[in-house]
This record gives C-alpha cells, sequence and structure tokens, in this order.
C-alpha cells in the first residue's frame, strides 16, 4: 500500500502527512506539475495555502496539472484524502460537493476537538472504531465554515459544543457520492503520536490501508 | 477593454465581514447603517469581453457561495469621472 502526498508551493503539511502515511503503509510526494501519480493507492491532499491560496482557499492549486491526474483517480475509484486546504482545493476542483467559507469568528482557530464518527462504515473510518467513537484531533484553519447548499454525506462532524468555526450542520468531513474521495478541517496527520497526545488521526489512515488491502485481495 | 468584475457573497451567505463592520459603524456615530456584505473587486484588461462570464465561472468566482457582475467599460469610465 503506497500513499503519494501532494505538493504544492505553500503547502505546509505535507511532510507531516507523509510521516503519519508512513506509519500504515509506504508513502512519497507528489510534485504539483508531475502528472505521474507513480502508481500510488491512494493519494492524499495535504493543509497548507497552496498558491498563496490567491483569490480563494484552493482556487489556483485546483488548476494544478498533478490535480487532473488526481480527478481521473478518483473517477477510477482511487482514494483521495483531502486534509484541511486539501478539503478547499477538493470542493474547489468540484471533486466534493460544498465550499469553506471564512470561519465566523473572522480568527484562525488552533485547538484539539472532539468529532463524531457519523459514518463508520466509509473507506476512511473503518478502523475508527465504529458508530459513537469519537477522534480527538486538532483543527487550525481560518476558513473552515462548510456550506452547502445540497443534502451531502458526513463523515465526521464536531463533537456537541465543539464547532470551531460556524460549519453548517458542525460538519467537520465529507465524502463524494462513491465513498471514495473525502475531505475534513481537522488534521489527522497530526494525532498519530502519542506524544502530541492522541493517535486517533492514525485511525483515517489505517482505513485507508484496509480498505485498499481488501480491494486488491478481492 | 478594462472590466470590472464585482463579486457578492450570494444572499443567504453568512458574512461575518458584513457583520463586524456594520456593528463597527455606529461606534464611530454612524446610525442607520443595515445589511453590510463585502465582496471583492477585480479589474482587468480584456481582449474579447465575451470571455469574461466564462472567466468568471471558471476561476474568478465560486457560484455556489458568490454571485458576480460585470461592469462594463463606459460604466467604469464614468465612475472614474465621478470619483474626482
Amino acid at each position: 500500500m503506497k500513499f503519494g502526498v501532494v505538493r504544492f508551493p505553500g503547502s505546509c503539511d505535507d511532510v507531516d502527512a507523509l510521516l503519519a502515511a508512513e506509519r500504515v503503509g509506504e508513502a512519497e510526494l507528489l510534485w504539483h506539475q508531475d502528472r505521474d501519480l507513480h502508481g500510488v493507492d491512494a493519494v492524499v491532499i495535504p493543509g497548507g495555502f497552496s498558491y498563496g491560496d490567491y483569490l480563494r482557499c484552493g482556487a489556483i492549486a485546483r488548476f494544478a496539472p498533478v490535480m487532473e491526474s488526481v480527478a481521473e483517480f478518483a473517477r477510477e475509484g482511487g482514494l483521495v484524502l483531502g486534509i484541511c486546504n486539501g478539503f478547499q482545493v477538493l470542493c474547489e476542483a468540484g471533486l466534493l460537493p460544498g465550499a469553506l467559507l471564512p470561519n465566523i469568528s473572522l480568527r484562525f482557530v488552533f485547538r484539539q476537538v472532539w468529532l463524531d464518527v457519523a459514518d463508520p462504515d466509509t473507506a476512511f473510518t473503518e478502523s475508527s472504531g465504529g458508530r459513537g467513537r469519537v477522534l480527538s484531533i486538532p483543527v487550525k484553519h481560518t476558513t473552515g465554515r462548510y456550506y452547502s447548499p445540497e443534502p451531502v454525506h458526513v463523515v465526521l462532524r464536531y463533537a456537541a459544543g465543539e464547532n470551531p468555526n460556524g460549519s453548517q450542520d458542525d460538519i467537520a468531513g465529507v465524502c463524494n457520492e462513491q465513498g471514495n474521495v473525502f475531505g475534513l478541517m481537522p488534521h489527522p496527520e497530526h494525532a498519530v503520536d502519542p506524544l502530541t497526545g492522541s493517535t486517533d488521526g492514525l485511525t483515517i489512515f489505517e482505513s485507508m490501508r484496509a480498505h485498499v488491502g481488501d480491494t486488491i485481495s478481492v | 477593454m478594462r472590466a470590472r468584475i464585482l463579486v457578492r457573497p450570494k444572499a443567504g451567505i453568512l458574512d461575518p465581514q458584513g457583520q463586524a463592520v456594520q456593528r463597527a459603524l455606529p461606534a464611530l456615530g454612524f446610525e442607520g447603517v443595515g445589511g453590510v456584505r463585502i465582496g471583492r473587486l477585480i479589474e482587468l484588461d480584456v481582449e474579447d469581453p465575451s470571455q469574461l462570464p466564462a472567466m468568471c465561472e471558471r476561476l474568478l468566482v465560486n457560484p455556489l457561495i458568490e454571485d458576480y457582475e460585470i461592469v462594463p467599460e463606459h460604466i467604469c469610465a464614468g465612475d472614474e469621472a465621478v470619483q474626482t
């Protein structure tokens, strides 16, 4: 199982995502101008400020050459995980429904939050411990207020009282209809070592590994 | 031609920037202000203005959360005269 982590100019959580993925499998960086996904089994679009987040967060990055390949990979059913800025990129690219708006507070928020696993049966949560499980994972963003005019497939919700940004229906993470593209504002790659207080983020990467493993063995 | 594109948060989208400004104005003694909404102004030189709507739909605007208005050149020019 090999993860590919995309690096845009302005990405800043690419190395943490790489290290997190390496805890459950192999991982390598993918360059934003390289259309070749190097045969990876899953793609991670990491957090940061791709292309400076000019115009709107993720608006420029979605046109990067690598994103054409990521879109094709997603159409063929490949697993794509977008974290924070990566979530914004996937929404801008139309690979996920909805959009991310500035936090209601207009402030940068940076704290550990509790997340309810709204759907424990996705490729990204099947190793999370089941329905009712709560995950402790940090958020750090200024533009994380999720909005969608249409009903969406909610995977993670901020637990009661935890919503850090005014997100609609406490939505923290959503997936596409096919269930193979997932975006979330919290940072699972920052919650993979007991040293930093929680390893709950690892369950996202473990779920992806388990899912890809199942697919390969079938 | 010179074109001007006004980008606004869609009706119904909460605009905390607008709300903050609306709260700030009375504090400065400006009463009777409501409905403050803050958007974005994009100005550009364009050879083929018929491409402007496509530019807006594909990049300049996120139609899910924003509305846009393309202001024609002659109105832009009129604005400048008034601004002096």
